[in-house]
């Protein structure tokens, strides 16, 4: 009962006329930057974090949040009229989307892509006001010894989950954390890999630097890579009888969407897994499930339901590890958790005891967001047709010009420019060789965390290594980081007993 | 593909060389009796780690079979070249010409030139852009960028707005 009266609290926050209107705009402008192809959350949110400190840390993470959702919802746009994910999180909404639009069923597409969004969002936020508290009352007994273990399991997740090449991941964990080390040492306070000693090092390097460089300048280069020749739209048309159909139809699909909102949730949860695989999991799972599978790729509306569900729904879950346990779920919640840091609140489970009006506040706006997020999303339809129109040059040139000055805002260095163009060269060679970059992004953002936790359990402990041992819960996290760590491992193991086993018969 | 691979690969070895260089220039191993390790333990052995898993690709590089997938086709190099070259001259133009000058002349070399938009499009956005930037940024959130040889030129704004 006291979450429904702090959630109606958080309700009156965030449905303020002023709020409202951050909750309007933000979910708007995610739509754009989703609908865009190429561009995703993780660019949006990136782009847009330097532009807000003209507003309160509250109302600053609720605009984040719902540009967050607006562009979960705008991915399947471009899925389905261009047959080109707006994002990777939509990849599984163009198997059926895209022959969909073809058939001339392009708005009946984008309804079910919208309603399925919402289904998820709302199933999502359901469990997440469930799970926050109790959540967040476990991670009230955790010192720096379970926070050391949970950010080592966040990594090894990458490598036991993540699905690529694992000397790659290792690499850019590595990489990630030995960026997050500049700067001043935590507990002598020295200057450390200063590199000769340039003054603009000592502040250490901002995970919005890399972040705008990665995925802004990065992300445009890649654009202009693999968007050589100028896309086709196709038109969409939608009328009130087709949106009529499109609920009928949609009414049939509840098993379908619902086992997608769960299993996007919890996957989402996950760092290494997040939206794309589970909106990848969810099509599997409604296809193998389903009663004609053979129809599945050939415009299938549950084809676009199952992931879009699983999409919005991984991207609540991945708030969810973020707010309870400052641990974030997917690259954008790390910048979400960056910004916060920068607004001065701590994510983790003080943030429930302390600032209650703020955490509840957040998730009763991601409700208003997804309310917005499909009528606004339905309502521009036509509006989307006209910008997807737009040539990627007239795009990439005003992203890299906000790159420049949103990367020189913050600190007001020149320095940090240098390093966003420079961090977008390297990362969009460094993805190009198929390293991945969200353990990068993430690294940067948990490496203080990691190191500070790491050396102040060896300090309490006098160098006693096993204490990360000792504790029941640091112990689990070990367990199970030690577990998704072997994983492939063991994976490679059946693999080759497997194979060495059939051998024989042939 | 795979010279691409031991590229990248031989040159984060390099960089975390570079790492461990710097890092050690704090303790690097145990405090001993004051428990855990020193200031430059974690960048200089998460570096050796790099290292080492780098090197694990340059090695298990001459054991794959090349691809023959090209990493970049002429027309791509050219593209991407051009465009991180405008960008580091914009910002390297910066701090002499200003923010503005330097901005301009980026969007319309990238409208005119490399997009080959015409006049109407490149003449709206190029006028468009720095006045959003400076209403947003200057009048809005009181962050100057910098202006260079073009600062006497703000004065007047600066009365008005300021």
């Amino acid at each position: 009962m006291e979450i429904l009266s702090l959630l109606s609290d958080g309700f009156a926050a965030s449905l303020s006329p002023f709020n409202l209107m951050i909750v309007l705009i933000g979910v708007t402008a995610g739509l754009f930057i989703g609908a865009m192809p190429g561009l995703g959350s993780v660019n949006g949110v990136a782009i847009v974090l330097p532009l807000t400190f003209v507003v309160p840390p509250s109302t600053a993470i609720i605009l984040l949040a719902a540009i967050y959702y607006g562009a979960m919802y705008g991915g399947a746009v471009s899925s389905v009229l261009l047959g080109i994910p707006g994002a990777s999180t939509a990849v599984a909404t163009t198997f059926d989307g895209r022959p969909m639009a073809q058939q001339g069923k392009a708005g009946l597409a984008l309804i079910a892509a919208a309603v399925a969004s919402f289904v998820g969002g709302t199933i999502s936020v359901v469990l997440f006001a469930l799970f926050a508290v109790p959540l967040a009352d476990l991670a009230l007994a955790f010192g720096p010894a379970e926070e050391f273990a949970l950010v080592l399991l966040a990594f090894t997740t990458f490598v036991g989950l993540g699905g690529d090449d694992i000397l790659k991941t290792i690499i850019m964990i590595c990489l990630g954390l030995v960026l997050s080390t500049v700067g001043l040492d935590l507990i002598s306070g020295q200057p450390r890999l200063i590199f000769g000693d340039l003054p603009g090092f000592y502040s250490g390097i901002s995970f919005l630097v890399l972040a705008i460089g990665v995925y802004g300048v990065g992300e445009v280069l890649h654009t202009i890579e693999s968007s050589k020749s100028a896309p086709l739209v196709t038109p969409a048309k939608l009328t009130f009888r087709e949106l009529g159909a499109g609920l009928r139809e949609m009414n049939r699909l509840w098993k379908t969407m619902s086992f997608g909102s769960f299993l996007g949730f919890f996957v989402g949860m996950l760092p290494a897994a997040g939206a794309t695989p589970a909106s990848l999991m969810a099509y599997g799972l409604a296809k193998t499930t389903s009663k004609s599978p053979e129809t599945f790729g050939k415009g299938n509306i549950e084809g676009v339901a199952a992931p879009e569900t699983a999409n919005n729904a991984a991207s609540t879950g991945s708030l969810l590890p973020m707010l309870t346990l400052g641990i974030p779920g997917s690259p954008t919640t790390a910048l979400l958790l960056g910004g916060m840091v920068m607004w001065g609140l701590m994510p983790g489970p003080m943030l429930f005891i302390e600032q209650p009006d703020f955490v509840w506040g957040l998730i009763s706006s991601l409700y208003t967001a997804n309310f917005a997020a499909v009528a606004i999303n339905l309502a521009l339809i036509p509006l989307f047709v006209w910008a997807l129109r737009m040539p990627f040059t007239v795009l990439c040139a005003l992203v890299l010009v906000l790159c420049i000055v949103g990367g020189f805002a913050p600190s007001q260095k020149l320095h940090d420019v240098w390093l966003i163009a420079g961090f977008g060269v390297a990362g969009y060679l460094l993805r190009k060789a198929s390293y991945p970059l969200a353990p990068l992004v993430l690294a940067l953002v948990l490496g203080p965390l990691m190191e500070s936790s790491f050396r102040q359990t060896l300090i309490a402990e006098q160098g006693n290594v096993l204490a990360f041992f000792e504790r029941p819960l640091s112990a689990t996290f070990m367990g199970f980081a030690i577990l998704f760590f072997l994983l492939p491992h063991l994976k490679r193991v059946r693999w080759r007993a497997r194979k060495s086993g059939v051998a024989p018969a042939e | 593909m795979l010279t691409a691979d031991r590229v990248i690969a031989l040159a984060l070895i390099g960089l975390s060389g570079y790492f461990m260089l710097h890092a050690s220039a704090l303790p690097i191993g145990w405090h001993g009796e004051s428990g855990g390790p020193g200031g430059g333990a974690f960048p200089f052995w998460l570096s050796a780690i790099m290292a080492l898993c780098a090197g694990g690709i340059l090695i298990r590089s001459f054991w794959q079979d090349e691809t023959f997938v090209p990493f970049f086709d002429p027309e791509t190099i050219r593209a991407v070249i051009s465009v991180t070259a405008a960008l580091f001259l914009t910002i390297g133009l910066i701090p002499y010409a200003g923010a503005y000058v330097a901005i301009v002349l980026f969007l319309l070399w990238y409208l005119k030139v490399f997009g080959g938009h015409g006049w109407v499009l490149t003449g709206a956005l190029t006028v468009g852009t720095p006045l959003f930037l400076f209403f947003f940024f200057e009048v809005a959130l009181k962050i100057l960028l910098p202006k260079g040889w073009t600062e006497p030129l703000f004065l007047p704004l600066y009365a008005i707005f300021f």
